[in-house]
């Protein structure tokens, strides 16, 4: 494929908001998990965006409001976003401006917080606003409007593969002709329900996430929103998205396929688009969950296309696994790793797994990256892989 | 600048199914979509999935299963491998009934244990889950996109499913909503399941009709409702049953506009059966 330029991008996480705040946790090997104190009963370490609590939607859009928009929002206010965005609607016309952005729970802690208040009548309360809140919808409804887009939009729910699947619909509105630049991205925040849901599925490590560990034993669940600008006449873009694969386990709904035939699916589509032979490759950011099942299955397929020849590394150790997030939230870091000329090696380990046969780095180390491949998995068995390099 | 005139997507349609009260299956609809009776909406499940095997099919609940019922009607209608194609599905949605009782769950007083939440219930959450159950069921390893755009979710995976065909290759579409539990339904009303599957190629002439589809900041040219007065309700109470303007142009063999509303404007679609 022809490269994408990505004009512009920002992040927030438990790093902090915008892409500095990024670089400087991961230059620094400072982490941002904590104690998870969101819903204690759960345990574990989460990657919570303190900032969110005190941030307000602006005047006009407070039916919007509810985490995952307010993470959205402070994404948007970040690295001078929103404005990047003006600017391609003043160059092309909002009409000709998409918006693909990805949740796997958009705002379902509003409805948590309205079911605790359901009356003896059985009913919610009157002041939840589903459409405005836990509707997938909500998110692109409120960045339609937060952004003034009038483009085609659509919200992608592919669980943990959500933003990363962005991407690639967001890159085929281009292509298409309908567009001239689509906002990509998405936002997933803190839950009780997914919290709930991965202790039921005995996946939440104890301490904080170490992926690639020999004793990794479990996620740390994060929250995280970002965005990228896809336009294909970008004036100085610095990152470009060089291709991307996508595939389907076929195996089994939460479990991924043991030998990682879809992973090696999705990785090796994306390098074909990118006419990129394994060997052009400088760092592959893994998924990476810190999961018994996912890192094993994951260096086998690395393994099978890559050898042990190229850096690998997981970045959750800092952010936890931000879920339907993950996508953009660490494409946005490798952005800025190219940039700096760095490898993030893997935090918190302490022996990698002494069966893995890929080449995982625990240390930071500076590269001249040309091309990194990062993956993102998700229940269903969706996998997806993007080919990023300088533009 | 490049205030561009929009694009026109083409594909043609390889294969239809729908499933809804008084509408079962493509065949058995065609009377009602063409007015020649009248509608009886009387509901009914469609059939058990037999193409998963027993202990997949036993943890699909009635979302998934009307899902997939469309999905296998209109990939069999298109005489085309179900492993060979990619896919889109749309729900507005998604399963209901599950994220409905997981919130249950978590807020049932004296709900403390560690473990109130299932691991099925938890997986056949995502939105993505009966995307994820027919690439088991059918072996299928390509990628499948699922979104959901409230009101606008038919025109949205429509849109998607074009753009799968721009790009060269056919594609399942497959969109489907049904009704919510409590105490959601009164927020969200959806009035009774419906599913509409779509089997869409790169024209080659070959279809049951041709789709010219592009984008419009401007409101549907054109009523959007149904022109069965049953039809139309169903339409107005479930966002997957916004399919059925298309529907009933296909079944009459008519040629002309049925664009939706997609947020504050539109998706321009133009049939012209073959």
């Amino acid at each position: 494929m022809t490269p994408m330029p990505i004009a512009a991008m920002t992040a927030v996480s438990a790093l902090g908001i915008g892409r500095a705040a990024h670089l400087d946790g991961l230059r620094a090997r400072r982490g941002g998990l904590s104690p998870n104190d969101f819903d204690p009963m759960v345990g574990g370490w989460i990657g919570r965006v303190a900032a969110v609590e005190a941030h307000r939607l602006p005047a006009g859009l407070a039916r919007f409001d509810c985490r995952n928009n307010r993470l959205a929002d402070l994404a948007l206010r970040a690295d001078g976003f929103a404005d990047a965005v003006a600017a391609a609607c003043s160059r092309h016309g909002a009409h000709r401006i998409g918006l693909v952005v990805g949740t796997s729970t958009s705002g379902v802690e509003a409805a948590e917080e309205a079911y605790r208040r359901i009356g003896p009548d059985g009913l919610l309360p009157r002041d939840f606003d589903f459409a405005g809140t836990q509707d997938l919808a909500s998110l692109a409804d409120f960045l339609r409007m937060a952004l003034g887009l009038r483009g085609p939009a659509s919200v992608i729910s592919t669980a943990c593969a959500s933003s990363a699947r962005c991407f690639m619909d967001g890159t085929r509105l281009i292509d298409s002709g309908l567009c001239d630049a689509v906002v990509v991205g998405g936002a997933d925040s803190l839950c009780r329900m997914t919290l709930h849901g991965f202790a039921a599925l005995e996946l939440i490590a104890p301490g904080p996430t170490r992926p690639c560990d020999a004793l990794r034993d479990g996620i740390s669940v994060g929250e995280a929103a970002g965005f990228a600008l896809l336009e294909r006449d970008a004036p100085g873009a610095a990152i470009a998205l060089l291709g991307w694969g996508a595939s389907s386990d076929a195996h089994h709904m939460s479990h991924p396929h043991p030998e990682g035939a879809g992973a090696i699916r999705a990785m090796s589509e994306a390098l074909d688009r990118a006419g990129l032979s394994p060997g052009a490759v400088d760092w592959v950011k893994l998924h990476g969950t810190g999961t018994r099942a996912n890192d094993a299955m994951e260096d086998r397929a690395v393994h099978a296309i890559f050898g042990d020849a190229v850096p690998v590394s997981s970045t959750k150790g800092w952010t936890g696994h931000t879920l339907g997030a993950c996508g953009i939230l660490e494409t946005v870091m490798i952005g800025e790793c190219i940039s700096e000329g760095l490898i993030a090696g893997c935090l918190g380990v302490g022996e990698v797994d002494p069966d893995f046969r890929s080449r995982v780095i625990i240390a930071n180390q500076a590269s001249a990256l040309r091309h990194v491949v990062t993956n993102s998995f998700g229940f269903g068995g969706v996998n997806c892989s993007l080919v990023l390099g300088r533009a | 600048m490049s205030r561009a005139e929009p694009r026109i997507l083409h594909a043609d349609i390889l294969g239809v199914s729908l499933w809804g009260p008084g509408l079962e299956g493509w065949a058995a609809s065609e009377a009602v979509l063409t007015g020649r009776a009248a509608h009886a909406p009387q509901d009914s499940p469609p059939p058990a999935p037999t193409m998963l095997a027993p202990n997949e099919r036993r943890r699909t609940g009635a979302v998934v299963r009307l899902a997939l019922h469309v999905a296998q009607m209109a990939v069999e209608g298109a005489a085309l491998d179900p492993a060979g194609l990619r896919c889109v599905f749309g729900s507005a949605n998604g399963d209901g009934p599950v994220v409905g009782s997981i919130l249950d769950a978590l807020t049932q007083a004296g709900a403390d244990r560690e473990r109130i939440v299932s691991p099925t219930q938890f997986h056949n959450s995502v939105h993505n889950a009966a995307a994820g159950y027919w690439s088991i069921a059918t072996r299928n390893p390509l990628p499948a996109t699922c979104l959901g755009c409230h009101d606008s979710t038919w025109a949205a995976a429509l849109l998607m499913a074009m753009l799968e065909v721009d790009a060269g290759a056919p594609v399942l579409l497959c969109v489907y909503d049904h009704p919510m539990p409590a105490p959601y339904a009164r927020l969200r009303p959806v009035t009774a399941p419906f599913g509409v599957g779509l089997v869409l190629a790169p024209s080659a002439d070959q279809g049951l009709a041709r789709l010219a589809v592009t984008h419009a900041i401007a409101p549907p040219r054109g009523p959007v409702a149904p022109r069965e007065m049953g039809l139309a309700a169903l339409a107005a109470g479930n966002p997957a049953a916004q399919s059925l303007r298309l529907l009933e142009q296909l079944a009459r063999r008519e040629a002309g506009l049925c664009d939706a509303a997609y947020f504050d404007g539109s998706l321009g679609i133009e049939v012209t059966p073959a």
